[in-house]
């Protein structure tokens, strides 16, 4: 068993028009996905959420505080999961629910040492 | 506060609310929408982290973090563009303060009640304060409010942008209004209040759970008011007893299959007894002012109908009520009610001769109850009326309710 870091971006949301049903709806989407990974033991670790501010530093010094918000999508958080091969990770990032909001999930195998 | 209860849904609708009230506070009115987007994108983080993570021990103050980060973060971005970027470009320099949001308990309810006074402010027509106070005041989604208001997404957006329009041009301001203008202006408050809960108890959907949240919804924002010294009043009390009182009988007028049941066919053991309780215990505080509102009728004519049992006395007393409400406030509505006061109060006859001077012939009500007075007396004659009644009745259970009268009339023959 290998493990593989799932990374998730995300398109901005539409906030105008978010109800307590939305929110209900995809709290749960998140809940089922991870809960499947939990029981079927793939999940290593549920990763930290990354807040919206942060900096970039640039070749030549130059920092920023963005650009997240401005790209069409930003790196949302992560989880670490275990899988025979890059094959069966990315099955197992079927089902994400980033990408039923738009977004991709990126699955990348880490490094053994 | 039991906060690990609470279903997300709920959390949700009290939360959205506190914090979207609490940051227009901070910043001003001019800038609900970011507020609203803030707060939107909060629950957003929320849904996600929440579900990969579990709910955190307590959830409101999780929400609280995040949106105030979220929000020193959107407005620190904006002082640096309006002073930086912008005066590059134009010579503006728009001061932007950014302090820490508040969630104290104490601002949230002076944030929440200046919103509720900003909103119901009549400035905007009545129908965009509905939905700005469903959407500001109640958490409700677009989805929710075009399905209350039997209407789409695209009318209801278009509203709401309209009514945040004119929040802006009149420069109304997250205040509460000076006392001398506070009984006018509570006036509006609690009108819009009572429409809000009509919405749901006459609504225009179909859906069940819909119509009790916005009656619900109404009677919260009431009970708001009742928390605060200055808006306390009798009136305030009058109109929660009022409300209290009718929707005591939520679950008995309407079948499974969502048809409406008369008053006078409801089983009265399914009438919330908790309720008519906290109703009657409104109305006694309501009687500690020193003036009589239309509040304060319709609640006493209200509570006479939780009494199922008829009287001489109670459709007296009912009949006087809507003499004194009519005088006060005359309303094509009232006149018609009071008509049927009449009827059980003083027969048939004087009912019919008092409902043919009315002339409300555009009303499906006049209709439904000439032909309810007719019946027994002349049911051809009856028939013809619940046929025009039939004819201008906007709701499918309204009309199934006549269809029936007229059937079973027809079978008397």
């Amino acid at each position: 068993m290998k493990e593989f870091a799932l990374l998730f971006r995300q398109p901005d949301y539409d906030y105008s028009n978010v109800s307590p049903k939305d929110f209900e709806v995809i709290t749960r989407k998140w809940q089922d996905w991870i809960g499947q990974l939990q029981s079927g033991e793939k999940m290593v670790n549920n990763g930290t959420r990354l807040a919206n501010e942060g900096k970039v530093l640039r070749a030549g010094g130059v920092i920023t505080d963005g650009p997240f918000v401005e790209i069409r999508e930003r790196l949302g958080s992560f989880i670490i999961v275990r899988a025979a091969d890059l094959e069966e990770a990315t099955t197992l990032a079927h089902g994400c629910p980033a990408l039923d909001a738009g977004g991709s999930v990126e699955i990348r195998p880490l490094f053994e040492y | 506060m039991q906060q690990s209860g609470d279903s997300l849904k709920q959390l949700f609708q009290q939360e959205f609310a506190k914090m979207v009230a609490v940051i227009s506070k901070l910043y001003g009115l001019e800038h609900i929408e970011t507020a609203e987007d803030i707060v939107s994108d909060t629950f957003l983080t929320a849904s996600e982290s929440w579900g990969m993570k579990g709910m955190p021990a307590n959830p409101t103050a999780w929400l609280y973090a995040v949106a105030k980060q979220k929000t020193l973060y959107h407005f620190r971005r904006k002082k640096l563009y309006d002073q930086k970027v912008m005066p590059v470009i134009r010579n503006a320099q728009p001061e932007m303060d950014t302090t820490e949001p508040d969630f104290s308990p104490q601002h949230i309810r002076d944030s929440q009640l200046q919103m509720l006074f900003a909103i119901c402010n009549p400035a905007i027509a009545a129908e965009a304060q509905i939905g700005l106070a469903l959407r500001i005041l109640c958490g409700f989604g677009i989805d929710e409010i075009a399905e209350a208001f039997f209407s789409n997404k695209e009318t209801i957006n278009k509203r709401l942008f309209r009514a945040k329009e004119k929040l802006r041009e009149e420069k109304i301001s997250l205040e509460f209004p000076p006392d001398a203008d506070l009984p006018a202006r509570l006036e509006n408050v609690l009108r819009i209040i009572y429409l809000l809960f009509n919405e749901g108890y006459y609504s225009k959907t179909q859906n069940r759970v819909l119509q009790q949240e916005l009656c619900v919804e109404a009677i919260r924002l009431c009970l708001m008011l009742t928390e605060y010294e200055k808006t306390n009043r009798a009136e305030t009390n009058a109109l929660l007893a009022l409300m209290c009182f009718h929707a005591s009988r939520f679950e008995a007028r309407i079948t499974p299959d969502d048809e409406l049941i008369l008053y006078e066919q409801q089983d009265e053991s399914k009438w919330d007894q908790g309720l008519i309780r906290q109703g009657i215990h409104f109305l006694e505080l309501s009687a500690r002012g020193d003036r009589i509102s239309t509040w304060h009728i319709e609640a006493r004519i209200a509570s006479w109908h939780c009494i199922k049992e008829d009287s001489p006395q109670k459709w007296q007393q009912i009949l006087q009520l809507y003499d004194q409400l009519l005088e006060i406030n005359f309303s094509p509505g009232v006149a018609l009610n009071r008509i049927y006061a009449l009827y059980k109060a003083k027969g048939r006859e004087e009912a019919i001769k008092a409902a043919q001077e009315l002339d409300l012939t555009q009303h499906h009500f006049y209709w439904l109850l000439l032909g309810e007075l007719q019946s027994g007396i002349d049911n051809e004659q009856a028939q013809l009326y619940f046929k025009k009644a039939l004819a201008l009745a906007k709701t499918i259970p309204e009309q199934q309710g006549i269809k029936e009268k007229i059937r079973k009339l027809s079978e008397l023959h």
